[in-house]
């Protein structure tokens, strides 16, 4: 959980660390600028559950994939940078604005997550998500950008 | 109802007969840039995607610039990376010594029209908006499909009109002018949107100056920042760039999401604080704080004026005993310019140093970050907490004539004050 507004991709991963190409590797930089003790609390199946304008500021994606590495599954926040954002959903990692079940999830809770219904279940409430258009949500499904350009290959 | 500039500019780009804000549709691309980071995972995921060849080689171009020169064997393969498959693509490959930093280089060198869409691996793309593009900048994922297809997936943004009025004042920049816009917006308040600068005061502004608002319209979390083009636009692109292009504008009754109108008679220089380019104050607020570094340039503010605003200031002047300073020309070219016109030769005879075209301790990659518990200046777009080096450090964002004020006063100063001193 990182609760703070507007983080950046320079605290989540600094650019000295830009020059590993390995997501396996990118993930031992993670929130390396911010508190790297956040990445003793990855263990099994994490959603990560943040503030608003998450994520802004660089397009790298290693920020996503030292996620994905790290074993998160999913990212739950009140709102998004948008290259933040699309870099999520290219690489088939779940991301979901969902301001209210943001303020009240806290660390260790239970979160599950319904993005056909747009619905984002914390503990035993259920709260409102903003529905992922179409094209996102068949992207993420199917994987990220690379399978939907293999399918599209393919035919 | 008419359409914006970027609505018209994405209209001609897609299969669609018309579009809406917050509409996904494929775009098609004019251009498409990475560089030694963004580069390698791209080509990773494209070969992946089962795509050997680009969708065409004369729209797409490679330039090493992040790690450059090389800061170890790392960043070493990753340029190799880039110089081997842009020869086995037959693509432009901008090698260390024969470009700059590559927003700069692809304005430079003509890469970019009014009306083009541009994707660049590199979020600081909306640069290229100065001329009237539409340039947004992707992840390593998005440049992939760029590389293969040609094309990628876009959600319609709306538009937030900027009109700037009146007459610029001393000692005001470009840097100045997106400053006050991204401390009204905040750093979030442009987000699916694009941002659009028009009026007299916009107009009025040459394309360097352009290039520094266009290039932060990333920090307001836009998708670009674009100019509309005209005669400046045309003077600076005739003999330069080789395709044709018609200026474009919005129309009388598009609908814009919203309206700011800043008046540049009351506008004074302005300085980002630590730790956000949207933490803005005046230069009266920060005046005092102590600069153990200043650096001058970036792919914002490395072009002429901006050397020779620092120059202004340097020339006859030391640098404060306190501060070191590094100047980095954003290109090539505008380095042997500057040779020219003896601007390196006042740098260093008042004690900066100057650096290669890079993009370096900009983005803490190295070429002089900074230690724990320094304070900086500097004209470069983010001042995030660790951007230039230790998460201890201190960055402030302002234009290039405060900055060198700043190193030769050893604190942040009204740069009117230096330049009324006596030169020695």
């Amino acid at each position: 959980m990182i609760d703070q507004n507007n983080v950046d991709t320079d605290v989540l991963y600094p650019g000295a660390f830009l020059n590993i190409p390995d997501p396996e590797l990118m993930k031992n930089h993670l929130f390396e600028g911010l508190d790297p003790t956040l990445r003793d609390q990855l263990v099994g199946d994490t959603v990560l559950v943040v503030g608003e304008n998450f994520g802004m500021g660089s397009s790298r994606e290693h920020v996503p994939q030292a996620m994905k590495a790290a074993g998160i599954q999913c990212v739950v926040g009140k709102s998004f940078a948008r290259i933040f954002e699309r870099n999520c959903v290219n690489l088939g990692l779940m991301i979901i604005t969902a301001p209210q079940a943001a303020e009240a999830a806290n660390p260790g809770d239970m979160v599950r997550i319904d993005a056909h219904a747009s619905t984002v279940h914390v503990g035993d409430a259920t709260f409102d998500a903003r529905p992922l258009p179409a094209f996102m949500l068949e992207m993420i499904e199917l994987g990220g950008l690379v399978p939907w350009a293999q399918r599209r290959v393919a035919s | 109802m008419g359409l914006t500039l970027a609505e018209k500019i994405l209209l001609a780009h897609t299969e669609a007969e018309e579009i809406q804000p917050g509409e996904i549709v494929m775009v098609a691309c004019d251009l498409v840039m990475a560089n030694d980071i963004s580069g390698s995972v791209a080509f990773r995921e494209m070969a992946r995607m089962g795509v050997t060849r680009v969708f065409d080689q004369s729209k797409v171009l490679m330039v090493a610039d992040h790690f450059m020169p090389a800061k170890d064997v790392k960043s070493a393969e990753l340029q190799r990376i880039l110089k081997d498959w842009s020869g086995e693509q037959g693509v432009k490959f901008y090698d260390q010594g024969r470009g700059g930093i590559e927003h700069a280089v692809m304005v430079e060198d003509g890469w970019v029209v009014p009306g083009d869409v541009v994707a660049g691996g590199d979020s600081h793309t909306c640069t290229h908006g100065a001329l009237g593009a539409f340039a947004t900048g992707l992840g390593s994922t998005d440049i992939a499909a760029c590389l293969a297809f040609g094309e990628f997936w876009q959600s319609v943004p709306g538009t937030i009109k900027v009109d700037f009025s009146g007459e610029k004042q001393p000692f005001v920049s470009g840097k100045d002018l997106i400053l006050a816009v991204i401390a009204q917006i905040g750093v979030g308040g442009g987000t699916n949107h694009v941002l659009e600068f028009v009026g007299d005061g916009a107009a009025a502004l040459s394309i360097d100056e352009r290039l520094a608002v266009a290039n932060l319209a990333v920090e307001a979390g836009s998708e670009t920042g674009i100019f509309p083009a005209d005669e400046v636009t045309r003077e600076y692109l005739d003999g330069r760039a080789a395709r044709d292009w018609v200026p474009e504008r919005s129309d009388p009754d598009a609908r814009f999401a919203r309206e700011l109108d800043i008046n540049l008679g009351s506008l004074g220089p302005l300085i980002a604080m630590p730790h956000s380019p949207g933490n803005v104050v005046s230069l009266d607020d920060a005046k005092g704080i102590p600069i153990d570094q200043a650096y001058i340039g970036n792919c914002s503010n490395g072009t002429m004026t901006d050397l020779r605003q620092a120059a202004q200031v340097f020339e006859g002047r030391k640098v404060h005993e306190r501060c070191r300073v590094i100047i980095v020309p954003a290109t090539v070219k505008i380095y042997r310019e500057a040779l020219a016109e003896g601007l390196v030769d006042t740098f260093l005879e008042a004690g900066a140093i100057v650096s290669t075209p890079t993009c370096g301790a900009c983005f803490g990659g190295g070429m002089g970050v900074l230690a724990a518990g320094e304070k900086a200046v500097a004209t470069t777009n983010r001042n995030f907490k660790g951007r230039m080096g230790s998460p201890e450090a201190e960055v402030h964002l302002a234009n290039s004539w405060v900055a060198a004020a700043a190193a030769v006063a050893g604190e942040i100063v009204d740069p009117a004050e230096v330049l009324g001193s006596v030169v020695a």
